[in-house]
């Protein structure tokens, strides 16, 4: 089985949840990946999503933009983030997801990069600009290679769309919390449990909500309706603000806010 | 064989896209999910206003009393004397309202956000043509405008900066990448991202994820129907040779695709002129399909200029218009095809050709179509004396004035 989907079936027979961070590779600097990865791992996530930096990404806000531009500008290649992943890969058991705009994969050739992202050691795939009807061909050469690819419901999306989205999607479904582009925000919208009570209607595939999540209490009130959290921007930023600090300093940082967030986990919170 | 494919297996050019918004192997629909519905709604308001007799009335009125067109289709006897060759023809869409083709799309793009009951517009914008013509079409119309531009481009066009903000619309400053066109998209969609319940997004070139490419297209075949119509008119045969510059390409899809779709017109020799900037390399030119290759930016499978990472590369242009790293997905097509030919020409072929056309003609043209007169140029002298050549002219000159008095240092 898929390590993505034995995470999601352990927790769910042990009625627990995930805390999925994302975190771009090449920030805070170009060789941080695997320390930053184990990191995450002590401090309680079970999933972490790779952003693999690219130019243009028109679904990032400013956090993660910069974060991206960062990594470019230091030198962060597709091959040096599969490098490290693969160092990296043996000393780790949390899942490994990786976000990446489909100009990058479609550059690479589909298969070439589904080939060398599983040789490499990642479980999956988000490529957060590849629609799906636009997907069939990734569908099936991450199925060939035994790898996940999970796809994006957003608020707009209207639910029989959701449902087909979801047959599509493997290990999980990626629930967009709210319309726009990933950044912090200080409150999560109200409609979110009554959005994912719909979607549970139509699938049963693990569900995950990111975008605006950024503290323990929004963890904890994203995971009372849904089964994992997703917070990018506010780890992404912490990171960045110590771009100057050793990798030593860095790693204790995603550690100490990663672990603050996964006590968002076991709060027992109310939806709003 | 499909009622759509020729014999080769080739697409049938008239039935493009298709369904799933393909040119052939280009274009598609590569975007967020947030986007999704989006376009998905704009597309089914584009169908109904198709079938809708009054809509074709409406535009029709505001392409003659507001846009002013026809625009002329008009001998340049003193180029054509200089080239010594083909006969040169100019298609006058400098003489449109505000000054550039971009007004054709920008009008019938309101037109569809009113349908829509959208209330808010947003344009990305390089020359500021495009933020020009859609500042004025949502003043005309009524509605709130928003234009994303470059901060490098708000310096070289400052006169369409201040045309924008005169009537009425807000003029963003794009200060991430090169701060160029590239970069203004990329802020107009992720405004797009969170506001489209209530606002259009106008792109302003035949690129993007389906059905924008199609729509420009259609709002600017205006000028090849035109075109063709003139030219049986004034000459008494269809041109032989159309030469267009193509930034993004949509004075040159409304201009080509006329020709392409009708097989009565397959002796016209279609010519598209990419912006060769300084050099070959990357950072150098803006190029895709002369230096390009596949590949996915802005919502569809086009020649783009990327590293072998899929990262975009830099490009350069002397012309705002042209400074942009992809082409829309038809062209791209045409290409493969081989219906459609691609040339260089390079910044200071262009800006020689600006002075020559306004020396010899006195006309003033924008950067952008002097590339394409920079290769008219170049081809006249070799062709017949009856060979009948049209030249999109695309815009005129004002915008530039400041750049090119600066480049030439007068
Ligand atoms: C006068 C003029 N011509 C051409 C272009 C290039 O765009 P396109 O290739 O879409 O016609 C621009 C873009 O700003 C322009 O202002």
């Amino acid at each position: 089985m898929n390590r993505i989907d034995s995470i999601f079936t352990d927790l769910r027979a042990a009625g627990g949840k995930a805390l999925m961070p994302f975190v771009t590779a090449g920030d805070p600097s170009v060789g941080a990946l695997p320390a930053v990865l184990s990191a995450v791992e002590r401090g309680g996530a079970s999933v972490v999503e790779v952003g693999i930096p690219f130019s243009d990404p028109i679904a990032d806000g400013p956090v993660i933009q910069a974060s991206m531009k960062h990594a470019l500008d230091h030198g962060a290649t597709v091959e040096g983030v599969f490098a490290q992943v693969k160092a990296a890969r043996s000393d780790l058991t949390l899942g490994l997801v990786a976000m990446v705009s489909y100009s990058i994969v479609h550059r690479w050739g589909l298969t070439e990069f589904v080939d060398t992202a599983a040789e490499a050691g990642f479980d999956g795939f988000i490529f957060p600009d590849l629609p799906v009807e636009e997907s069939d061909a990734a569908v099936a050469a991450a199925r060939s290679a035994g790898l996940i690819l999970s796809m994006l419901v957003a608020p707009s999306t209207p639910i029989e769309r959701a449902k087909r989205i979801a047959e599509a999607s493997t290990g999980f479904v990626y629930v967009v919390s709210r319309p726009g582009i990933t950044g912090a925000r200080t409150a999560l919208p109200e409609e979110l449990p009554g959005r994912l009570a719909s979607l549970r209607g139509v699938t049963d595939t693990p569900m995950t909500v990111g975008f605006g999540v950024s503290t323990p209490e929004q963890v904890a009130q994203v995971v009372s309706v849904a089964d994992a959290a997703i917070v990018g921007s506010a780890l992404v930023d912490h990171l960045a603000q110590r771009r100057d600090g050793g990798a030593e300093a860095v790693a204790l940082a995603a550690e100490e806010m990663v672990a603050a967030l996964a006590s968002g986990l076991g709060q027992a919170a109310g939806t709003q | 064989m499909t009622a759509t494919t020729t014999a080769t297996g080739t697409p049938d050019p008239a039935q493009l896209p298709d369904p799933r918004g393909y040119f052939g192997a280009f274009g598609g629909t590569y975007i967020p999910e947030t986007l999704h519905h989006a376009v998905a709604e704009l597309s089914a308001e584009y169908d109904k206003a198709k079938a809708d007799p009054a809509f074709a009335e409406q535009m029709a009125t505001l392409n003659r009393d507001y846009i002013g067109r026809p625009t002329p289709l008009q001998f340049a006897p003193r180029l054509t004397e200089k080239c010594a060759g083909a006969q040169v023809w100019l298609k006058r869409e400098d003489l449109a309202h505000t000054g550039a083709h971009k007004i054709n799309n920008a009008i019938g793009q309101c037109l569809l956000a009113l349908r829509m009951g959208k209330k808010r517009i947003i344009a990305e914008t390089g020359a500021g043509q495009h933020g020009t013509a859609t500042a004025t079409a949502a003043a005309k119309f009524g509605l709130e405008c928003e234009v994303y531009m470059g901060e490098e481009d708000m310096r070289r066009q400052r006169p369409n900066v201040l045309r924008m903000q005169l009537m009425g619309a807000t003029v963003t400053s794009v200060k991430d990448g090169s701060r160029t066109l590239k970069d203004a998209t990329n802020a107009a969609l992720r405004d797009w991202m969170a506001t489209s319940q209530d606002t259009h997004y106008i792109i302003g070139s035949a690129v993007g994820p389906h059905p924008f490419p199609m729509i420009v297209r259609d709002f600017q075949s205006v000028i090849g129907n035109e075109t063709k119509r003139q030219c049986q008119a004034q000459v008494g045969k269809l041109p032989d040779t159309v030469v267009a510059v193509v930034g993004g390409g949509s004075n040159a899809a409304g201009m080509f695709y006329p020709f392409a779709s009708d097989p009565d017109c397959a002796n016209t020799q279609l010519i598209g002129v990419e912006p060769g900037g300084t050099g070959t390399s990357f950072g150098q030119h803006a190029a895709a399909i002369a230096y390009g290759r596949p590949g996915v930016l802005h919502g569809s499978l086009s020649y783009v200029l990327q590293d072998d990472d899929g990262q975009t590369a830099p490009v350069h242009s002397i012309s705002a218009g042209l400074d942009y790293p992809g082409i829309g997905p038809e062209h791209a097509f045409w290409k493969d095809a081989g219906r459609v030919s691609y040339a260089v020409i390079d910044d200071k072929e262009a800006l020689d050709a600006f002075q020559t056309i306004s020396r010899l003609e006195g006309i003033l043209p924008a950067l952008e179509p002097s590339h394409a007169l920079g290769h008219v140029l170049k081809i006249a002298p070799e062709l017949p004396n009856d060979h009948v050549l049209v030249l999109n002219l695309c815009g005129r000159g004002d915008k530039d004035l400041d750049e090119v008095v600066r480049l030439l240092e007068l």
